[in-house]
């Protein structure tokens, strides 16, 4: 089912004239309400009467995530403060906090958004959602919270910790569909197994996760411990939160972006052009209905790419392919350019690993090492020393191979590599430590 | 004729293998015989003990990666040439030891010799033939 037809499946010879309506007056309307706006472009030298088409988008200066935070808490809002109904701040772990605004109906629109996306992963307002997105400054919980309340679904906001609890709730309330990040869903998966609980007896059915990068591999491992179809919703903060794309049930291949709200690009994150439609690069989204905080030409740092083929499920937006990295998370190891989601790939394809892996990078003497720790599972631990050495080769091989590094793969005792209740900590770089 | 051996996976890190001993101690489990393999990284203990089920039971309650392995065990009588006569027969029909350890049973004259083959049931089968003595697993257990 389709939450918003009108919208979701509007032809794109009718969507694309609507977006550059947006576009126009979005672009007058920050030009001439936010100075940080203004100052750019006149550098720039494109004045608001330049945009003629929705090519013309490129004229446009890109705003980067440290243009927030010059401009936190306030310096980038287009409307007067009184007329922001909420404040959203991002970890300020990579630096100084970023502060995102909401209007009345910034808000309005964001809880339709995530009710399109939870129609899109299949559910309906007869679900129960199981909200383990935490609740606070961060979007996740409230974004899922507001737009499974819009869909009509029953919602326990269970927010996050608290996994043994969290465990018994999802079997006592029959829960239907979780949101939460796909490792905690793992996590949770597995202390439900030390309680007792085994998933697949539940009637939960659907996963909405998002927040961290996860491979195919990866789903396919959850679908098939917690028994339910796992659906890839993507969102940032700066922009909105959960609820830009969402991946449909009936093809889960590519995520739709919600294009009459976001205008989208792909650019070359080294030299900052466009890239032609399929091509792999750094996401780009422009904001076309937010009022408080509009963004021009945001640079997500996510890559992906888009793909314009019609899908099977009706809508008419563009696919985005699942995030596979972020162009700052991106590692040089001698020079080769490693995203920490390849090497999972790698070892999801591998022989079946159970997704427990860190990555180390360390320096020694003048060159990278990259070490890449697995937990050892039952499921392939041998008695015998040169079965498991065989593994570590075939990993070491294949990771050369694929991506042209040199890793040493270390087996480690289970348990052993930290389980988060949020986000996975995937990648320890202790280059800078030497 | 098969005995359960217990194999554990242990990161080759100080106080690794007391945490084993350390859980069997505590619930009462012996060890009847023991090898370790070792790499740099990590190694692999392999275990016979007096109850393997409650031993598999415990170590995976405290988090370890335990698997289960048909081992062979076979007495040899504790004098020259015994061990000899045995690798000999195997070697003719091709049978591959993967590794092997060796205790002196504690009532008799006599070694026993922990076998693991590449292929246990036909290993099995020309020991009998051969008419050399294996030690059934409850047995070993209770030794």
């Amino acid at each position: 089912m389709i939450f918003d037809v009108d919208m979701e499946t509007l032809p794109r010879d009718e969507l694309e004239p609507l977006q550059l309506t947006r576009l126009k007056s979005l672009v007058e309307r920050v030009y001439y309400t936010v100075p940080f706006y203004k100052k750019k472009f006149d550098e720039a030298g494109v004045h608001p009467s330049d945009i003629h088409h929705l090519s013309d988008l490129k004229l446009l200066p890109f705003t980067m995530k440290q243009d927030m935070r010059d401009n936190a808490p306030f310096g980038l809002f287009a409307v007067p403060k009184d007329n922001v109904v909420r404040l959203h701040s991002s970890s300020g772990t990579t630096g100084k906090a970023t502060v995102v605004g909401y209007t009345k109906r910034d808000v309005r629109n964001w809880a339709k958004l995530m009710a399109r996306s939870f129609m899109a992963a299949g559910a309906t307002h007869r679900d129960v959602v199981h909200n383990a997105y935490g609740y606070g400054l961060f979007t996740g919980g409230l974004g899922a919270h507001y737009g499974a309340e819009e869909l009509g679904a029953t919602i326990v906001p269970v927010s996050g910790g608290g996994t043994k609890r969290q465990a018994g709730l999802l079997r006592d309330f029959g829960s239907t569909v979780i949101c939460c990040t796909p490792s905690f869903a793992l996590y949770l998966y597995e202390v439900g197994l030390e309680t007792g609980i085994n998933f697949r007896e539940l009637p939960l059915r659907i996963g909405i996760f998002g927040a961290e990068p996860w491979t195919d591999t990866m789903r396919r491992d959850i679908e098939d411990k917690l028994g339910i179809t796992a659906i890839d919703i993507y969102g940032l903060s700066e922009i909105m939160g959960p609820g830009v794309a969402i991946e449909c049930h009936e093809a889960q291949d590519g995520l739709h972006l919600m294009e009459d709200h976001f205008l989208v690009e792909i650019i070359d994150p080294i030299t900052g052009e466009q890239l032609p439609p399929g091509t792999t690069g750094e996401l780009v989204i422009t904001t076309l209905t937010k009022e408080a905080q509009p963004l021009i030409r945001y640079r997500t740092r996510d890559i992906t790419s888009l793909n314009y083929v019609p899908c099977k499920c009706g809508r008419t937006f563009v696919r985005m392919k699942r995030v596979t990295g972020r162009s700052d998370d991106m590692l040089i190891i001698r020079g080769v350019n490693v995203f920490p989601s390849q090497i999972e790939t790698i070892l999801l394809e591998t022989k079946g690993l159970a997704p427990h892996y860190q990555i180390l990078v360390k320096r020694e003497g003048p060159l990278d090492m990259l070490e890449v720790q697995v937990e050892v599972d039952e499921s392939f631990f041998s008695d015998e020393i040169k079965g498991l050495q065989q593994l570590e080769s075939k990993i070491s091989k294949n990771i050369k191979e694929f991506l042209g590094v040199t890793a040493k793969v270390k087996l480690v005792e289970p348990k052993t590599i930290q389980r988060s209740e949020g986000k996975a900590k995937r990648v320890v770089d202790l280059r800078g430590q030497s | 004729m098969r005995v359960d051996q217990l194999s554990i996976f242990l990161e080759n890190r100080a106080g690794r293998l007391a945490e084993v001993t350390r859980i069997l101690s505590e619930n009462k489990i012996n060890i009847r015989a023991l090898s370790l393999a070792d790499t740099s990284d990590f190694g692999i203990l392999r275990l016979i003990v007096s109850d393997f089920e409650a031993a598999q039971k415990v170590l995976k309650e405290n988090g370890m990666t335990v698997g289960r392995t048909s081992v062979v065990a076979v007495a040899v009588d504790d004098t020259p040439g015994g061990l000899h006569r045995i690798l000999g027969i195997l070697g003719e029909k091709k049978i591959n030891v993967e590794y092997m350890y060796a205790f002196v049973h504690p009532h008799e004259s006599k070694a026993i010799i922990i076998f693991r083959f590449d292929r246990t049931d036909m290993a099995i089968e020309v020991l009998k033939e051969n008419s050399i003595a294996m030690i059934p697993g409850d047995q070993l257990y209770m030794m």
